[in-house]
């Protein structure tokens, strides 16, 4: 394929790629599992963290793009900004453990 | 049935080896409100030891290890209390919790003489040790026993997340050696 191509396509597919307004995504931490355990989304998008719990978590991203204090039974947002596959767990209970697959 | 546990128990302590599980070979079924006892001592005793540690590690691990104990366990009883507080169960002393209490008295005494990196080795080998027996007992005797479903419920939380507990100190336990 000829590069003059590809550059076609990008530009074909950019309007798409920019969805008419970012997603909110729930991610329950509850009897000290994350669900679901694995989520994909988009940059932009915002995570609702949902801690059902009577114990403190934290949702913290293996590679330190975020750390997020989950106190009990409270919830937290935040917004991502960098795509990429994370890997995150909580802090206090390193059994709990989720991915993340941000796309661009 | 107390003549037994209650001899069960003292060889246990003397053995000082874990009480509950000794205790559970020999004694019948125990009650809810014992249960919420037994539970709850067990909790306040992780909570001394973990505030015991907070005071005199020095290790970081050792000390972020406490802060997480302090913090879980602390939950945990609020959340037994409350639900006894629902269930207007009034939680009952018995043999099991007395000789916990006796055995946890005294390793805080003994633990109290140790400093520096020898405290944080004995305090981290008896956070093992415990939340091993603790756990035996919940599975083997606490839960099986347990007639209220909530109260069922919440041992069963308990032990999830003493398991937990058992291997990051088992964790932190092999980063000391």
């Amino acid at each position: 394929m000829k590069p003059g191509r590809l550059a076609a396509i990008a530009l074909a597919l950019l309007p798409i790629s920019v969805p008419a307004h970012a997603a909110t995504i729930e991610i329950t931490m509850e009897n000290l599992v994350i669900s679901p355990a694995e989520v994909s989304a988009k940059v932009g998008d915002t995570i609702t963290w949902i801690n059902k719990d009577v114990f403190a978590h934290t949702a913290t991203a293996k590679n330190g793009d975020f750390d997020v204090k989950l106190p009990p039974n409270k919830s937290a947002t935040s917004v991502l900004k960098k795509a990429g596959t994370v890997d995150y767990y909580c802090r206090y209970h390193p059994n709990m453990k989720a991915t993340l697959k941000i796309e661009p | 049935m107390f003549v037994r546990w209650s001899a069960a128990i003292a060889a246990a302590v003397l053995l000082s080896s874990p009480v509950l599980l000794q205790g559970a070979q020999a004694a019948d079924k125990l009650s809810d409100p014992q249960i919420a006892h037994i539970a709850y001592t067990a909790g306040v005793i992780d909570i001394n030891a973990a505030k015991q540690a907070q005071k005199k590690a020095k290790n970081k691990d050792v000390k972020a290890f406490a802060d997480d104990m302090l913090r879980d366990h602390e939950a945990v009883n609020k959340q037994a209390l409350a639900l006894v507080k629902k269930l207007n169960v009034t939680p009952e002393d018995n043999d099991t919790s007395k000789a916990l209490s006796k055995q946890a008295s005294d390793k805080l005494a003994e633990l109290d003489k140790l400093d520096g990196a020898a405290f944080d080795r004995a305090y981290v080998a008896n956070e093992v040790a415990y939340h091993k027996t603790v756990n035996g007992a919940l599975e083997t005797q606490l839960i099986p026993s347990a007639g209220n479903a909530e109260l069922k419920g919440l041992l069963q939380t308990g032990l999830k997340i003493f398991q937990g507990h058992q291997q990051h100190a088992e964790h932190v336990a092999a980063e000391l050696k």
